[in-house]
């Protein structure tokens, strides 16, 4: 981006690794230090805000001349449910605060996964191995090719259909992650009867939710029920999709790097910070744009600190920018359009078989290069 | 008033029946009504004892005195149980426990809270210094088997000192209310008069009930008082001669419980004595890069001797298997309830206060003894 930046994961010394962990260490200190009153009043604020829209949407989508925005008021509530509250308390975001209704342990949220897998798939496996493939699992969700390293294989062709699809059922696939569908779908390396057991917390959590949304309230609506359950619906249908697109434009636009297993081994916490640097990508937008997306338009300095109070991020990416900067490493941002625009284009691209490359892949070097500096560590 | 009580009491139970009902609880899943009603009005919820701060007042100086009206689930108390109170403060929550003083046939419906500040009591200065009248706080059910025996001993000894007043306040006011008829010693010390809480309203009721005996104590000379100086046997013998009669009911800091406790042993008469320990275990200054103390597991029953490794490896080192992830403090998988003890965050070095806290195990070394919710 600039000409100053020509550093990679593989090209940058110990010292230089271990100086970035320093400057970011002293970044996520000194918020954590100053953790206080204002983060409470500030999620208690939102926590209001989105109770407020959702009973609202409740009770206008029962009410036919209101029902749109019923559905629009629903729509915010579930996004904020589960993007600056749900995705945010559960990281222990708000841990320190003692207040058992915002723990990471105890939080549920309103999707149809459970804050257990969640935090398994996600706050684990995701943010501890984001982007190395074969471990994260968000890469394609098991579903799409979404690496020129992920072997080809004819079902990717759907790679761009199977993306819509996964926008559209988007709460109830990430219901299923921890599941690892395709292990018994595809590579048959899990058992239906396994797949049987580990689904029952999942269907209990789902059936839920499912009667809440399409039985109970519009049986509640009595003669109008068809018009909330078409409602509930529309605002399910709004949060998967935004809460979907947010996720892809955090680590799918195309200059996002993706990692091979080896990075992981004995890797220092400088080098842990610089694959979530090189993992992850922002995109730009004004305060509202931020909340909506829970402050994953700041998905860089998410990844860097995943428990800091998320809406902190945008007065620390400055100093994340700078020092990018400063160590010459690239920092992804982007219009929200900008940013989908590319991750489409990867997911195009990738649904058809990478043409085999003359010389060894920059990934490769980085792997051979990974050794040695992996010692010295 | 007493016209529309009866319809208001009515609605409010229909409310309440809708509430706490099975539709209510499927419509606000995941989250519960509680956490949709305490948006709108903060001190009510269906299981959870909250108050409403209605008044403040300074009793002295280092004191302040708390009126707290507690919404309907408070199911009252023993005079001389405890509660658990709970305050936000820059954010965290705080909990400390604290005796109400109120006579348990008080009708105002208040629960009363009285607390000293000292030096380094955090959330005393609070309570004293920023808590303002119509913030909510969180309360316990009261707790403590420190009271007054349900049929109330013809002879009472109520023994004090500092703060330590508040929950035999309750005793005296409550046993007053019943038009008690044996006799009650009222024995209280403090360092002088100035810092002497309820002072005004023991001598008023001394003065009302001749059954009532004062005896005020005070470190500093020449305060007016009955006694001078600290809790001795010649105070107990010139004073109250009859205290082997007694039921005696004691509450006070560390070093006068102990002096009562053996005075009490050595007459053999140490089943009359109830006591109630309300001082703050005194902070340990541990040098944090030695590995002493235990780390106790509750829920499993387990104590280890603490390794200087994280909690973690100390955890399964004992044979647990706490959930865990990442092992570098990023996924929280293994944040566990520390219900005491210090620990150092190895990323940081810092140490932790000693409070009830979250903490994540992969990343917590403990200083000192720890103790667990695991």
């Amino acid at each position: 981006m600039t000409a100053t930046q020509k550093n990679t994961f593989s090209s940058l010394t110990p010292a230089q690794f271990a100086a970035i962990g320093a400057d970011l260490d002293a970044i996520r200190n000194r918020v954590r230090a100053d953790l206080g009153q204002r983060d409470a009043d500030y999620i208690h604020n939102i926590i209001k805000r989105q109770r407020q829209f959702e009973v609202a949407g409740r009770v206008m989508m029962m009410i036919p001349p209101t029902w749109p925005l019923g559905v629009a008021s629903l729509g915010v509530s579930k996004i904020l449910d589960n993007m600056e509250i749900g995705h945010n308390v559960m990281h222990g975001q708000y841990d320190w605060m003692g207040e058992p209704a915002l723990n990471s342990k105890n939080f549920e949220w309103d999707s149809a996964d459970t804050s257990k897998n969640w935090k398994i798939t996600h706050n684990y496996e995701h943010h501890t191995f984001t982007n190395v493939l074969g471990r994260d699992h968000d890469i394609g969700y098991g579903l799409l090719r979404m690496s020129e390293d992920q072997k080809w294989e004819p079902r990717f062709l759907a790679n761009l259909p199977l993306t819509v699809l996964l926008h559209t059922f988007f709460q109830h696939f990430v219901a299923v992650q921890n599941l690892k569908l395709e292990e018994v779908t595809v590579y048959k390396t899990k058992t239906t009867a396994q797949l049987k057991e580990e689904f029952k917390p999942v269907w209990k959590k789902m059936r839920k939710q499912l009667a809440k949304d399409y039985v109970y309230f519009p049986a509640l609506a009595g003669p109008l029920a068809p018009l909330v359950f078409v409602g509930n619906m529309a605002a399910n249908l709004t949060r998967n999709v935004w809460a979907c697109a947010v996720i892809f434009n955090g680590h799918f636009p195309e200059d996002v790097e993706q990692f091979p297993e080896s990075v992981i081994e004995n890797e220092t916490r400088g080098q842990w910070y610089v694959r979530q640097l090189l993992g992850s990508a922002n995109f730009e937008g004004g305060r509202l744009m931020h909340i909506m997306s829970g402050n994953l338009s700041f998905q860089i300095e998410h990844h860097l600190f995943p428990d800091i109070p998320a809406h902190r991020y945008a007065e620390i990416a400055p100093e994340v920018r700078a020092i990018c900067e400063k160590h010459g490493l690239p920092y992804n941002t982007g219009s929200f359009l900008r940013q989908t625009l590319s991750t489409w284009k990867r997911i195009a691209k990738l649904s058809l078989p990478t043409p085999k490359r003359p010389k060894p892949s920059p990934r490769k070097a980085d792997e051979e290069a990974m050794a040695p500096l992996a010692m010295a560590a | 008033m007493s016209a529309t009580a009866p319809r208001t009491h009515f609605f409010a139970n229909g409310l309440r029946r809708a509430l706490t009902s099975r539709l209510a609880a499927v419509l606000s899943y995941p989250h519960g009504v509680d956490r949709y009603l305490e948006q709108f009005v903060p001190t009510q919820s269906l299981t959870e004892v909250r108050a409403e701060v209605v008044a403040i007042r300074h009793q002295t100086a280092d004191s302040v005195t708390l009126s707290l009206r507690p919404n309907g689930n408070w199911a009252g108390f023993r005079a001389g149980q405890y509660v658990r109170l709970t305050v936000e403060i820059d954010g965290r929550r705080r909990t400390r426990c604290y005796s109400p003083a109120q006579s348990v046939h008080a009708t105002d419906g208040l629960i009363e809270l009285t607390a000293k500040t000292h030096a380094g009591g955090f959330v005393s200065k609070f309570l004293q210094q920023r808590l303002t009248v119509g913030t909510t706080v969180g309360l316990s059910q009261a707790e403590g088997s420190f009271a007054l025996p349900d049929v109330r001993p013809a002879r009472v000894l109520l023994i004090s000192g500092g703060s330590g007043i508040t929950p035999v306040m309750a005793m005296l006011r409550t046993l007053t209310d019943e038009g008690h008829a044996g006799a009650i010693t009222f024995l209280h010390y403090s360092n002088a008069a100035k810092d002497q809480i309820y002072a005004a309203e023991l001598a008023a009721i001394a003065a009302k009930f001749p059954n009532v005996k004062l005896l005020r104590g005070y470190a500093e000379a020449n305060q007016g008082g009955e006694l001078e100086g600290l809790f001795s046997r010649a105070h107990l013998e010139a004073q109250v001669p009859d205290f082997a009669q007694a039921e005696a009911f004691l509450c006070g800091p560390p070093g006068m419980m102990k002096a009562v406790q053996t005075l009490w042993a050595d007459e053999g008469i140490s089943g009359q004595l109830h006591v109630e320990h309300f001082s703050a275990a005194p902070a340990v200054v541990t040098d944090s890069a030695s590995a002493e103390g235990d780390v106790r597991f509750t829920r499993s029953e387990r104590l280890a001797s603490n390794s200087g490794a994280t909690l973690l490896d100390q955890a399964e080192a004992a044979g647990l298997k706490p959930e865990s992830g990442c092992r570098m403090g990023i996924c929280h998988a293994c944040t566990c309830r520390k219900t005491s003890g210090r620990v150092r965050d190895t990323r940081t070095g810092e140490i932790s206060d000693a409070d009830e806290a979250d903490i994540q195990l992969c990343v917590s070394v403990p200083v000192g003894t720890v103790t667990l919710d695991l």
